[in-house]
């Protein structure tokens, strides 16, 4: 299985971890991930305004470049998977941007939302699937609490993201259950964290990492999983509760055994 | 040559004010054949219809043409009033210049030419008209209700008293639908059971009335007056005829972990059951997906215990055939899957549960035998917050709601509220609003008097966020007249879900051929002047089916409907619809593509023996109409692939007549 | 007081339409921050319905609301009120010299584990 791979910067400097831990795992699973040439910042947040292009060019080459490839495109931080998989709608749906990017771009056909983006999960989900995943596992988590943490990004706006039930997903439960591990249930697994609050109002992060944190504590949380390393630095820096919280690769290259190789 | 008259009117200002009805009047006038042409304000008056009537005789008119409002609105009444004075009904054409012109233009000039338009199409349709006569069908005094709720048993009660024989056909174990899982019913807090039972009883005892539980519709053939219904009685695997309804099955069953969904999966049953104490008719059902002896083969304890040999494993599914004049759709509704909307938390949470289940568990024969106790710990609930409009109410583009509202959860939630604190004092109860509707007979004073006289908090806002935490509901939402976000800690949480019509509704109207809405309602004959009946012949709507209604509107409707019934069966005969089709068999292939699309299943074929050219005889099989059963839809005239299918009244000639005269 | 003009770029910034609102405040109670803005998402839809904008420009909940979609995801008229406080924003920070973030503040901010994903992200919300 070969698939595009936009990794995105935050994967390359303080979340290299979330990355690494992602192509051991994709290679022991027999998944080619191959990095898009020259890609570039997707810009962290999906750019909402109906009247300008510009913030959303740097997701369209990188699809662009995936449609050139002809592979879907895999994505593993929630941020980057929010802003292509939402640029990308945009680009299906609405003629108006789809133009104006085609004129701006000088594209010689206009780009249309072809590339079928994919965050590494649903990889794991529909690619792989669940059942084979158990069978590659050679360390089972048994007996681990874990905690999935979904955040806002991989969920919503739930009908563009199309990810799981916005309200009640369950993809990383099934994940973690496939990993030996027990999942814990929570309500406050699809609520904000803070995200990049943290940068100018430190104690709105503290506040909302906190509260996600002791809800997943008070359902017997031994360890919490992210795929957003915003989501990472706000419920170890932010929250107070001390949870251990780790990138849903760490956990996937543990149980597939190749964590130490990676 | 036809000698026709031209009458325009005017409707007040309806059509007068953007049409020039004189010029109208006076271009029709030249058209050949027309002898006579006026306008006048009402047409459909006495005096309008009277100037049709003298017209007639004195210019002695063979056709007639009306420029008014649709066809539907007052085509019978220009027919009878030709018909009075010896004219053929169907010799009179409607041109409908109401709603498909004066009231979709605003320019005098192009709407005046439009109907002129249409005017002259409708000369050049009476110039190929033929007097027609209705034939006559005998009618079934026979009423089918499908759906045992109390829609359907109050219909049936009310047909069965005018001394006409009804069937039930309900597809549970028992009559008496979502009213027998109610506790108490606003406004007047009567028991729900108290009210419902005895009727149930009734219908049970009613010699006209013959009750075929467990049962669903599998076919329905036939017409008004002359349905052919193929009724599946499903295997209970026990004689009904032997059951005396004892109970000793039930107890001894082993296995007794069946999801109760008289209890809506808050207790359980046991595989062999008996849905509730006051069922009709009170006989055990076996439930093979659970029952061990279906299952393995082993077992057959109940058997061994029934006094009267009433257990049958080997039971099949029987069908009956009915005949029937009348049909009455009675199929009830259910709350929505509020998963979905898991922002509230039910999915996580057993002490969230929707208003049917707290209404199980309010009631005396309900999980908790009427005490209040929340699922998850079967402790007393001391905050308990209502959550109105969950999934009723939502824009179009919101695909897990529904864009309509409910009209019963403001009333039973105030309901529940007040019995909740005149039960428990010392019960918090917060009810959360957008608005509060009450139309009703004493229904905002009801309302009013949850607020003042129990003390439960109306909060204008909404439940954005339900987060099960340490035993608690941490309850997060908005006051929007105090302008902030309320968190309060609540024991329980009781979402008032949308109600949608029942999922078995939606095959049943493609059997009946009765039409719906986008929501899976029925659609009414006219929402206003017609709205028990369906718009297809001989089938009529009773209850939720229908659209959302509390008890008393349903009960009415019933009634209603039961009164349209009656004066259906009271006729000996029906005069049918001349305008039928039929078949040129010199022309006729064939080929079967009419029979394939007849909705009515009015086509059949034969063989017959045709005279040839050279004195010879040949036998080809051709197509022949039941016009007692031929509803006129047309459909066979457009599938014919050699033009011998025909529609008196609408016949491809005249059609195209009319298409002409309009493109000329 | 009515800012016509105005009104009429926040609605085709956002692409929003606010008469679609039934005034449930479920966009309010289900705001994680809340507590945070002193104008509430209900009141961006209702202030912005009524052309009443000059208050929300002027308003610090501009730089609190988290983006988060919750608003979004849970109107039952899919109105996205995320939508408009965004454009009210950019209606902000298009404005000559009005950016809220300046590149200079920033080493104050930064510890060592704080991902780029975060400076980015603010510098996209705060800044033209």
């Amino acid at each position: 299985m070969v698939y595009s791979y936009y990794p995105g910067c935050t994967l390359k400097t303080k979340a290299k971890d979330l990355d690494r831990y992602a192509r051991a795992s994709a290679a022991a699973l027999g998944i080619e991930l191959q990095e898009l040439p020259d890609w570039q910042c997707c810009g962290g947040v999906y750019p909402m305004a109906k009247d300008e292009i510009a913030t959303k060019l740097s997701s369209v080459r990188a699809l662009l470049s995936a449609k050139e490839q002809g592979n879907d495109l895999v994505t593993m931080c929630s941020a980057c998977h929010n802003v292509l998989k939402q640029v990308n709608h945009d680009m299906a749906t609405d003629e108006n941007i789809v133009t104006k990017v085609a004129n701006y771009m000088k594209l010689d056909e206009p780009y249309r939302g072809e590339t079928k983006v994919i965050h590494f999960l649903e990889l794991l989900r529909d690619g792989v699937g669940f059942d084979e995943l158990k069978k590659h596992v050679v360390k089972p988590l048994k007996g681990v609490k874990i905690a999935p943490y979904y955040g806002c990004l991989l969920l919503r706006p739930g009908k563009v993201m199309a990810f799981d039930d916005p309200e009640n997903p369950a993809i990383m439960e099934n994940f973690i259950k496939a990993l030996g591990a027990e999942p814990v249930v929570y309500a406050m697994r699809n609520e904000c964290c803070g995200g990049y609050a943290t940068l100018e109002k430190k104690a709105i992060a503290e506040k909302k990492a906190t509260a996600v944190m002791d809800n997943a504590a008070a359902n017997g949380a031994q360890m919490m999983i992210t795929a957003c390393p915003l989501c990472l630095y706000n419920l170890t820096k932010n929250a107070q509760g001390g949870v251990p919280v780790k990138y849903f690769t760490e956990v996937l290259a543990e149980a597939l055994g190749v964590k130490e190789e990676a | 040559m036809q000698r026709i008259g031209v009458f325009v009117c005017w409707c007040g200002s309806n059509i007068a004010g953007t049409v020039d009805v004189k010029q109208v009047a006076e271009m029709l006038k030249r058209e050949p054949g027309v002898v006579f042409s006026t306008d006048y304000q009402y047409m459909c008056s006495e005096s309008g219809q009277n100037l049709i009537k003298d017209a007639i005789k004195e210019h002695g008119l063979t056709g007639v043409v009306v420029c008014s409002c649709s066809p539907r609105m007052h085509e019978n009444t220009f027919r009878k009033a030709a018909a009075s004075v010896g004219l053929n009904p169907y010799m009179v054409e409607i041109a409908n210049v109401r709603e498909q012109c004066s009231w979709i233009h605003k320019d005098m000039p192009v709407a005046t030419a439009k109907a002129v338009i249409l005017g002259r199409a409708a000369i050049a349709k009476v110039h190929l008209n033929a007097p027609l006569t209705a034939g006559e069908s005998p009618v079934t005094k026979r009423a089918l209700v499908i759906g045992g709720g109390i829609a359907g048993i109050q219909t049936a009660l009310d047909i069965a008293e005018a001394g006409f024989p009804v069937d039930i056909v309900e597809k549970s174990p028992t009559i008496g639908g979502k009213m027998a899982q109610l506790d108490k019913t606003f406004p007047t807090l009567d028991c729900a059971a108290c009210i419902l039972t005895p009727k149930m009883v009734e219908a049970s005892q009613q010699e006209n009335i013959n009750i075929y539980a467990y049962s669903e519709v599998d076919e329905v053939k036939g017409f008004v007056g002359n349905f052919s219904v193929k009724i599946r009685r499903k295997a209970r695997f026990i004689k009904e005829d032997l059951c005396t309804g004892c109970g000793l099955c039930t107890e001894k069953c082993p296995m007794k972990k069946v999801p109760n969904e008289f209890n809506l999966g808050m207790d359980n049953r046991s595989a062999v059951y008996i849905p509730f104490a006051q069922a009709v008719p009170k006989v055990a059902t076996i439930d093979a997906n659970y029952c061990i002896k279906k299952k393995t083969g082993k077992c057959g304890l109940c058997s061994t215990v029934c006094g009267v040999g009433a257990i049958d494993y080997d039971q099949k599914d029987e069908i009956l055939e009915e005949k029937y004049g009348a049909i009455v759709v009675a199929t009830g509704f259910n709350p929505i899957s509020v998963e979905k909307f898991d922002e509230f938390a039910y999915a996580q949470s057993p002490d969230v549960v929707t208003s049917l289940e707290y209404e199980r568990l309010m009631n005396a024969a309900g999980p908790t035998n009427g005490t209040l106790l929340r699922p998850s710990d079967k402790q007393h609930p001391h905050t308990i917050v209502f959550v109105q409009c969950v999934g009723s109410r939502c824009d179009a583009k919101n695909e897990k709601g529904k864009q309509y509202c409910s009209k019963v959860c403001c009333m039973y939630t105030a309901k529940h509220a007040m019995l909740t604190r005149e039960k428990y004092p010392d019960t918090d109860v917060y009810v959360f609003y957008i608005d509060v509707r009450t139309p009703g007979k004493n229904f905002d004073e009801f309302y009013r008097r949850a607020v003042e006289d129990y003390g439960v908090h109306y909060v204008k806002g909404m439940v954005g966020k339900v987060v099960p935490e340490n035993g608690k509901l941490k309850v997060q939402a908005s006051d929007l007249i105090a302008n902030e976000q309320l968190h309060i800690d609540a024991d329980m949480v009781v979402l008032a879900a949308a109600v949608e019509p029942d999922k078995s509704a939606r095959p049943l109207a493609t059997m009946l051929t009765a039409s719906m809405d986008t929501n899976d309602f029925f659609t009414e004959a006219h929402p206003k002047l017609r709205p028990v009946e369906s718009p297809t012949a001989g089938v009529f709507l009773s209850g939720m089916c229908q659209g959302p209604k509390d008890i008393p509107d349903t009960v009415s409707q019933a009634s209603a409907c039961a009164a349209k019934v009656i004066g259906l069966l009271a006729k000996d005969k029906l005069t049918g619809n001349p305008c039928v089709a039929h078949s040129n068999e010199l022309l006729c292939n064939g080929c079967s593509s009419c029979e394939k699309v007849c909705p009515y299943g009015a086509i059949t074929y034969s063989d017959k023996e045709f005279r040839m050219p050279d004195r010879t005889t040949a036998v080809r099989r051709v197509a022949e109409v039941n016009p007692a059963v031929c509803q006129g839809c047309g459909a066979c005239t457009v599938a014919c692939p050699s033009g011998a299918m025909d529609l008196y009244g609408f016949s491809n000639q005249q059609i195209m007549a009319e298409v002409d005269a309009i493109c000329k | 007081m009515e800012n016509t003009n105005l009104k009429e770029r926040i609605l085709e910034i956002s692409g929003v339409n606010p008469r679609k609102c039934m005034k449930c405040g479920k966009c309010s109670g289900t705001c994680p921050n809340y507590d945070e803005m002193e104008y509430h998402p209900h009141q961006f839809v209702s202030m912005v319905e009524k052309g009443d904008i000059e208050p929300l420009m002027k308003a610090e909940s501009l730089w609190t609301c988290l983006s988060c979609f919750a608003c979004v995801e849970r109107c039952p008229r899919s109105v996205e009120p995320a939508k408009l406080i965004e454009a009210v924003r950019l209606a902000v920070i298009r404005q000559q010299g009005a950016n809220h973030l300046k590149p200079q503040d920033i080493p104050d901010k930064l510890d060592e584990d704080l991902p780029q994903q975060a400076i980015v992200s603010a510098f996209r919300k705060y800044t033209k």
